[in-house]
This record gives C-alpha cells, sequence and structure tokens, in this order.
C-alpha cells in the first residue's frame, strides 16, 4: 500500500483536514521538559510504615514521557526529560534560571512560595509551568500566575470531595482533630470551609497535643481525649504530615468512622483505583518505580502528558501554543478517571474528577451524582470562578 | 415512560412482541470468568460457560463452529468448540488480550496487546505467533476490511488508528483520533472506517482510500454532562445504513444515519453499556450493560429496549452466533 505524503503545496486548510493523514507526517518537533524540585525536609513523624518516596513525582513524570514518546514516535515528536532537585535551602530560582534557558516547560515540584518566585523570574515570563506540588489556595486565588498551571489538585478540592460523600451519606455531624502544626491548621481550615459550602457541621474541635509515643498508648489515650466530643457520625482529623492520624482509627471513645487525613479522604489519585482503565496506568507506573503511584506522582504524570497532548495536537513546541491550546475548548485529557480533564480558563488548575478512598477500595467519585453546576460539574470541586479572585487568566 | 418501567422491574415480554428468532448471543462476563449464552427467541440464559480469566473479546469463525475468547488476565486466547462448550485449546497471545478479530479467510486472529503497546498475528491453524507489530500505548479497538487486505488497531493512550497492511504485516499509515479511540470498524462496502473516542466523546469517520476524515460525529442527551456520553462499541446494520453506537455511561445507545452523520434518537440501556451484537436475523440488537451486569434487547426496527437480561458480573464483549 503506497504511503501517502503531505506535500508542502497544500493548502494549510487541507493541511489541517489531513493533519496525521499518514505516517511520518510533519517536521521533527523536539520538546525539552524540566523537573524541578525544591527538596524539603520532611517532619519526623511517628511510623516509618510510609516513608516518603526519594522518586515523589519525577516517577510520574518520567512514566508520562514514555507515553508520549509512543505516540511522538509515529509523528516525529520527540520528548526530553530533565530532572533537576535542589537541596533543601539550596538556590532554586539560579536552577530555575539555567533550566529555563534550556527548555521553557517545567514541572515544579516546590513550595507554594517557591513556586511565586520562580513563576515571577523575567526568564519565565513566556514559560509554561505546571504545579505538580501545592495545593494551596493562593496560588489558584489572588497570587495566580498567566505561566502556571496547577495539575496538583487544590486542597479544597479534596475537602470538597469528601464533603460531598460525607452529606451524600447524610454524616453530617463531624467533629475536628487538629495537629500541632501551622499545615495542619491549613488543612482545618480547608476542611472547615468544605463543611460549610456542603452542608456538613463541625460540632466540636480539639487541638491535638500529645507528645508522647502513641504507638504504644493510643489505645490507653485516644478513647479518652475523644470522650468529651459531643456524638458525632464521623471523627475528622487534620494532621497534614500523616504523623498521628493514623493511631486514632479504632481507638476513639465511640465506633465512629474517621475521615480527612487518614480513612477516608479526598485524593487526586489513589492505589485503589481501577475503573476507567486506571489499571493500565497503574501497572506502567509500577513496572518503572516498583511502587504505588501517589497524587503527587499523577499531578506530574498528566502535566507531562498535557505537554504531549498539546504537542501531538497543535504539531509544535512553542509554549505560547502549547498554553492556548490547554486553556482551549479543544483541549481534553485522558486522566483514568472517567471523565476527560480539561484546564480552568480562570485559574489554570486542571479540572478533574476527585476519588474519595479508603485504604482498600474506591468509596465514590466526585463529583457524585446530584451535585450540579452550570457549566460543568466538576466544578463544584474547588474554587469555582466567582469564588477565585485570579486576574492573570483575563478573567 | 416505557423505558423508565423497563428500568424499574423486569417486563413481561409479551408486552412487547418482537419476531422470535432462532440463534445465540454469547456475552463475556468480565468478573465471573465465564460467558452467559442467550437464546435469541425466548430472550433467556440458556447457557454459562467457564472461561479463563477476565473474558473479554469475543468471536466466532466463518461457520459459527468455534469461538475465540479473549481470556486478559490468562494471557492467552482460548479456542472453544461452540456446540459443547469445551475449550480445545489455548492460542499464544502475547500478554493482555483485550480485542482481536479474525480475518475474513478465518486463517488470522490479530490481537490488541492492552499491556505491552503491540499487535500480535496469531496462525489458528499452526498456532504460532506470526508477527508482533509495535503500535500506540493501550491498543484495543481492532478492525479487518471486509477484503482482509488492511487490518486497523486503535491506541487508548497514543490516540491513534494505525493501519497496517496484512500482507506485509506492517504499519502504512497512522491517523490521529480524537482522545482514548475505544473501537473500530469498517463499513461493509470497505470503503469507511469508523473509530470511536470514549474520552474524546466523538465518533470519526474515515475514507479508506485517502484515509482523510470524512466526517465526525458528536454526541448530546438533554440532562447528561457532556464528558459523560462516551462512545464505546458499535455496530452497523447490514446495509450500511444505520448504526448503533454504545454511550458507556450515559447509558444510551445512539442511532445514526450512517450516510448524513446525524444522530437520529437515544435509546435508553443499561449502566455503562460496553458493546453489542445482533442477532443472526439482525432484528434484535443486544448491548452488555457493565455496571448494571445486564443485556438489554433492542428491537430495532422500533429502536425500543424490550427487555434487560440478567447475566453475570460486567458483561464485556458480545456475538452472535445462528
Amino acid at each position: 500500500m503506497p504511503e501517502i505524503r503531505i506535500r508542502r503545496t497544500m493548502s494549510a486548510g487541507l493541511l489541517a483536514a489531513l493533519l496525521g493523514a499518514a505516517g511520518p507526517v510533519q517536521a521533527e518537533v523536539t520538546v525539552a521538559v524540566t523537573y524541578l524540585r525544591q527538596e524539603q525536609k520532611a517532619p519526623p513523624v511517628l511510623s516509618n510504615l510510609d516513608p516518603i518516596p526519594t522518586d515523589l513525582g519525577i516517577a510520574g513524570a518520567k512514566v508520562a514521557l514514555a507515553d508520549s514518546e509512543t505516540t511522538g514516535r509515529f509523528l516525529g515528536h520527540q520528548y526530553r526529560l530533565q530532572v533537576i532537585s535542589i537541596v533543601p535551602g539550596g538556590d532554586l530560582a539560579a536552577a530555575a534560571k539555567t533550566a529555563l534557558a534550556a527548555s521553557p516547560v517545567v514541572l515544579l515540584d516546590a513550595p507554594a512560595e517557591s513556586i511565586l518566585t520562580v513563576a515571577d523570574l523575567p526568564e519565565a515570563r513566556d514559560a509554561l509551568i505546571f504545579n505538580v506540588a501545592s495545593g494551596e489556595r493562593r496560588l489558584r486565588d489572588h497570587d495566580c500566575r498567566a505561566n502556571l498551571l496547577h495539575t496538583i489538585a487544590e486542597d479544597s478540592m479534596r475537602a470538597d470531595a469528601l464533603m460531598q460523600v460525607l452529606r451524600a451519606r447524610r454524616w453530617t455531624r463531624t467533629a475536628l482533630i487538629v495537629g500541632p502544626r501551622p499545615e495542619d491548621e491549613d488543612f482545618a481550615a480547608t476542611l472547615r470551609a468544605a463543611a460549610a459550602k456542603f452542608g456538613v457541621e463541625i460540632l466540636a474541635e480539639k487541638a491535638w497535643t500529645f507528645d508522647t509515643d502513641l504507638r504504644r498508648a493510643a489505645g490507653k489515650e485516644v478513647p479518652l481525649f475523644t470522650q468529651d466530643l459531643p456524638d458525632h457520625d464521623v471523627l475528622l482529623i487534620a494532621d497534614d504530615a500523616d504523623d498521628f492520624a493514623r493511631y486514632v482509627a479504632d481507638n476513639t471513645w465511640l465506633p465512629r468512622p474517621v475521615a480527612g487525613s487518614d480513612g477516608l479522604s479526598g485524593e487526586g489519585w489513589a492505589p485503589v483505583l481501577e475503573q476507567w482503565g486506571a489499571v493500565q496506568l497503574q501497572n506502567r507506573f509500577e513496572v518503572l518505580a516498583k511502587r504505588e503511584m501517589r497524587p503527587r506522582d499523577y499531578a506530574a504524570w498528566t502535566a507531562l502528558r498535557t505537554v504531549g497532548e498539546a504537542v501531538t495536537r497543535t504539531n509544535s513546541a512553542d509554549p505560547v501554543k502549547l498554553r492556548t491550546y490547554i486553556l482551549s475548548d479543544a483541549f481534553a485529557l485522558d486522566g483514568f478517571k472517567g471523565r476527560s480533564l480539561s484546564y480552568r480558563d480562570w485559574n489554570g488548575q486542571l479540572r478533574q474528577p476527585m476519588p474519595v478512598v479508603n485504604a482498600r477500595a474506591l468509596v465514590e467519585l466526585a463529583p457524585l451524582d446530584g451535585y450540579l453546576h452550570q457549566d460543568n460539574d466538576m466544578d463544584t470541586l474547588g474554587l469555582d470562578r466567582a469564588e477565585s479572585a485570579c486576574q492573570a487568566f483575563g478573567g | 415512560m416505557r423505558r423508565i418501567f423497563l428500568f424499574l422491574v423486569a417486563l413481561p415480554i409479551a408486552a412487547f412482541p418482537i419476531a422470535a428468532s432462532a440463534g445465540e448471543i454469547w456475552v463475556t462476563n468480565e468478573k465471573d470468568d465465564n460467558i452467559s449464552v442467550i437464546d435469541t427467541a425466548t430472550l433467556e440464559v440458556v447457557r454459562t460457560i467457564a472461561t479463563g480469566e477476565r473474558p473479554r473479546g469475543i468471536t466466532f469463525n466463518s461457520d459459527h463452529s468455534r469461538a475465540y475468547i479473549c481470556a486478559s488476565d490468562s494471557d492467552a486466547v482460548e479456542v472453544m468448540d461452540a456446540r459443547t462448550g469445551e475449550i480445545l485449546h489455548e492460542l499464544p497471545s502475547g500478554e493482555d488480550p483485550e480485542q482481536f478479530v479474525l480475518a475474513p479467510d478465518d486463517k488470522h486472529l490479530w490481537i490488541a496487546n492492552e499491556d505491552d503497546a503491540v499487535t500480535t498475528v496469531v496462525d489458528v491453524d499452526t498456532r504460532n505467533v506470526v508477527a508482533q507489530i509495535n503500535v500506540g500505548i493501550e491498543p484495543e479497538g481492532m478492525a479487518v476490511s471486509p477484503d482482509g487486505k488492511i487490518v486497523v488497531t486503535t491506541s487508548e493512550t497514543t490516540n491513534m488508528a494505525h493501519w497496517i497492511d496484512t500482507a506485509t504485516m506492517t504499519i502504512f499509515a497512522n491517523t490521529l483520533v480524537d482522545s482514548r479511540p475505544r473501537h473500530a470498524e469498517f463499513t461493509a462496502d470497505g470503503r469507511e472506517l469508523w473509530v470511536s473516542s470514549e474520552i474524546g466523546g466523538t465518533v470519526t469517520v474515515f475514507d479508506v482510500a485517502t484515509r482523510a476524515e470524512k466526517g465526525k460525529i458528536a454526541f448530546g442527551i438533554t440532562g447528561i454532562n457532556a464528558d459523560l456520553i462516551q462512545p464505546v462499541g458499535f455496530e452497523f446494520a447490514p446495509d450500511d445504513k444505520t448504526a448503533f453506537v454504545a454511550l458507556g455511561p450515559s447509558n444510551h445507545v445512539a442511532v445514526i444515519d450512517m450516510k448524513t452523520l446525524a444522530v437520529e434518537e437515544y435509546i435508553l440501556v443499561g449502566r455503562r453499556v460496553w458493546h453489542m451484537a445482533f442477532s443472526p436475523d439482525h432484528k434484535q440488537l443486544f448491548t452488555t450493560n457493565g455496571v448494571s451486569g445486564d443485556v438489554t434487547v433492542i428491537d430495532v426496527a422500533a429502536r425500543e429496549p424490550v427487555k434487560s437480561i440478567k447475566v453475570g458480573r460486567f458483561p464485556w464483549g458480545a456475538a452472535a452466533r445462528p
């Protein structure tokens, strides 16, 4: 069978109509992507059961690289991934300048403050930066940036997804335990806002004050600690560093499920996902990384796949063209969560279904049936257009 | 109203007289490791046949004496005596076979290996792998042209239809389609190739001679979010006039005029409709509904669902046998 080759004399319209109509089609396109990480010293936690993987996030980018390269092979598109990891306290801005000089597409794994430092560099003006690590609201709100998209779920998307489930179950009376770190209080504030949004009551709060090794004492201490809480349906826990939350379940005064930082939780991704083809992605990930895929891995995967999808459809590696396509209605990414993923054109957040899971199974995929939205049901999760103070996207 | 009623209770079928036809529909139950055989006259499950692990794709040879079944988690294609239900032998299939097509001459089975980004060609007589062809990530849809000269594999993550010359067993063209292509079919006259895109929400129609896109079908059902209308399996009426497209979690089947590509109707079926098969006389259409674990029988002329038949867990593939 003869191979059809598109000739340069063809009109642009015809060329567009025939895009991809033959074997190797267009001129070679090379896309360089940098995974730039600011390493953070994790606080000590009580349990050693779940160490933070050293390649967290990076492994997700590597799987997406392989996925995109396969498509690229048929189209003459090549992808390169460079990983730069800065030790805690290292000079991220200098590394970012070097990275941006080499490639304008960056997956950025850093705390919110550092993300803004990089996004505000003069060298980053026309860059395409993906936040794959910070769920902080302000990056989607008054501190948004036009060159910054977010594939990691906003914290409030996680909390909103959880509250949709509690509301749907009519488990609307809750109590909240808040850890001692500032991050715990931030997550507690997110849970409070989500509870108010979906009509879930937080009847009482208690600050977690233990400084003993709970691994031996949880059975004695936690019942007493929870004894004076008013009767509730669910016990919420805000423990951002995953320090004490695991010792609360099954030690409470009343027999109640826990949710938030342990038990039932809303996540961008979880190892228990298997529907919607998710098992294929989990398999590819586990072959490469020899561990289970976590939310930050998924955020990095979706970021690089976003780039791949945009390059495939636009036949370009120009970050400005890619950004325009990514934010357009034409963009649809298959994220193995049953619905097509797209970006919110008011703050650059990836719009996505949020699995609400326990350790053993997917419980619900939010948005749940009945949570309606005038534009897209997925926008019932996280900062909606009207709530966001972001102006950088022309909104 | 009728449709809603159908959903709530199993209707006595006498309420909807439909021409009884001799024949069987074989349905693979992905999570029960078996096949439910439905009698097309009585619309009852008359046989349940054990298979390997996670049966998905199913097809018969030309005289319907043999069934081929993709036992995905057994990493094998099983060859079954269609009369006795006995598994005669397995074919080497490559890893995780999901869908396949049998060439019109019954000689080669073309298999999509979902976890391996490969299409495997097996000679069903010698039981040898004849070729393995590198395709995109997560190959799934498989189609063969009526003259047997072209095989198409679609890859879900690469979002392409790969056109393979069956004489040389090499790819001669790749065409982009919308996100997550699931299923491909050539029309009976061999002039068109249709490809469904589950996440893109479209069906793309290609002119086979030029491999140019002739048209694209989009869907819209009142009251259902657009991104939940996800085209997956589809079938053509034998006269190439009407196409029936399963729309996944929207729980509907679209009826399409194949000439104008206009959607004429949406038929309510069970939950997460996957694939479908016509009865041998083409008067009935049987859809597999993965989430509700049943099969909806559609009266093709009336374009009405007439019965839900309980089968196993996660019914996936369907194939007819006279």
